[in-house]
């Protein structure tokens, strides 16, 4: 099993590779077009900007290799974020893998800006990237801006409003929240992915 | 429901924790690793490393340490002390620590806030804020706090810092009310519930957990994000498992670990 971590520049890229050793899974950090392409799991972290996001793919030319990934592709919080369509930070086209645009999450009484901290998941349908983890339970999540809940949303938490806290379409999968940082339930999202891909 | 988050902070001073009564005379806590994994096993929320020897030594924090922590925990954790410049915040984060918090630095040159919040997304930027009850009744902030003969007094007003931070791309804030440091009466409600109210962004309440009350207290009246505290954990005065059952007990949203 060959997993690679889209070395796209993100700052959580360690606690990611991190998270899968502690998984036992070495993985390849790399952002060879041939490599990524060739890998068994392929998963894109990401922190920071949507736009300066966009920008380091476009660089080292993954725009169209994770467009047409054939195996299954995990993007985790900003890196789920440049699956959709587009986002309104900085009003970026993204890889429109998934459809829908992410858009800014608006602070209001009680609800603060960016969302930080540990956040209930609502499931809304059954899948083997799930399996384990329950309504209910806990994730860390650290954002300012969040994907919409559309066809493609097996859970979603609300902050403010409704958004998608973990999406699959086949091949293409998400979690908005912090899997490398979210315990027990982080590691059970991360392993699914390993052992079942996108089934 | 965003659970409320309970926060053990470690101070590192020369690669061990430490903590100290009104940031003076620290004693030897143990070992940071030792440490971030007990608390991580309790049910801390996030971990908080203070590398208080840092800023007024003029060094930043040694990163074998929080590549250390990162490898090894799977909760989420800030790094603070001696972060003067985005090369190194780059180097803490890319070490595996999930935020960095600055506090000296960002009132030396607060401009260092916008380019940390450029950089990284604001998400990763905390500013940390040492605050003081004058003599005049206004809270003012404190820097290069962690050794005593050095700490200065810049003049600023904590609330108008408070503002001024969050325009300049601060991503959460953590009050630290130094007059309630250390000496566990009880987080300082009046000063935090002000803050509260000027705050957007996420805050954490900092300085003054004495016992389990405390934490009830801050997060049902001065309607903090986070609780923050360093010798009620390590002294064994309160134990995180038993916190969360009495602040759920108080209709508190606390995350529970199945």
């Amino acid at each position: 099993m060959r997993v690679v971590l889209v070395d796209g520049g993100g700052s959580n890229i360690g606690s990611v590779r991190y998270a899968l050793q502690r998984l036992g899974v070495d993985a390849e950090l790399t952002a060879d077009p041939e490599r990524i392409r060739a890998a068994d799991r392929v998963i894109l972290p990401g922190v920071g900007a949507a736009a300066e996001g966009m920008r380091r793919l476009r660089r080292y030319g993954l725009v169209e290799v994770l467009r047409t990934l054939q195996r299954p592709l995990l993007g985790v919080c900003l890196g789920m974020q440049l699956l959709f369509e587009h986002s309104e930070e900085e009003d970026v086209d993204c890889l429109g893998l998934l459809p829908g645009r992410v858009t800014r999450l608006r602070p209001g009484p009680g609800v603060r800006v960016p969302h930080m901290g540990w956040n209930t998941l609502e499931k809304n349908r059954d899948a083997p990237l799930l399996e384990g983890i329950e309504s209910g339970d806990h994730a860390y999540f650290v954002h300012g801006y969040a994907a919409p809940v559309g066809e493609a949303c097996l859970a979603s938490t609300t902050h403010g409003r409704r958004f998608a806290a973990v999406v699959q379409r086949g091949n293409v999968a998400g979690a908005q929240f912090h899997p490398e940082r979210s315990a027990r339930v982080g590691a059970r999202l991360l392993r699914n992915f390993i052992e079942y891909g996108l089934a | 429901m965003l659970s409320r988050r309970i926060i053990p902070c470690l101070d590192v001073k020369d690669g061990r924790v430490v903590k100290g009564v009104r940031f003076r005379d620290h004693v030897d806590m143990g070992d940071i690793v030792e440490l971030a994994l007990r608390y991580r096993d309790e049910g801390a929320d996030e971990l908080v490393f203070y590398d208080i020897g840092a800023s007024p030594e003029g060094r930043s924090v040694d990163y074998a340490w929080v590549e250390r922590v990162a490898r090894l925990i799977d909760i989420p954790f800030c790094v603070a002390g001696g972060i003067r410049s985005v090369e190194t915040a780059r180097a803490v984060l890319h070490a595996g620590a999930d935020k960095i918090s600055v506090n000296t630095p960002a009132l030396e040159r607060p401009e260092l806030i916008s380019e940390l919040a450029a950089a990284f997304g604001v998400q990763c930027v905390v500013v940390g804020v040492d605050s003081v009850r004058e003599a005049d009744g206004q809270w003012r902030v404190r820097q290069y706090t962690g050794d005593p003969a050095r700490m200065r007094a810049p003049g600023l007003r904590t609330l108008d810092w408070l503002v001024q931070v969050q325009r300049l791309g601060a991503g959460e804030i953590v009050l630290n009310c130094m007059d309630s440091d250390g000496v566990r009466r009880g987080y300082d409600i009046t000063q935090l519930r002000q803050a509260r109210a000027l705050c957007q962004v996420p805050l954490v309440a900092s300085g003054g957990a004495g016992s389990m009350e405390h934490f009830a207290e801050v997060f049902e009246q001065a309607d903090v994000d986070g609780a923050l505290a360093a010798s009620v954990f390590h002294g064994g005065v309160v134990a995180i498992p038993e916190l969360k059952r009495f602040l759920r007990g108080r209709n508190i949203e606390v995350r529970d670990d199945r």
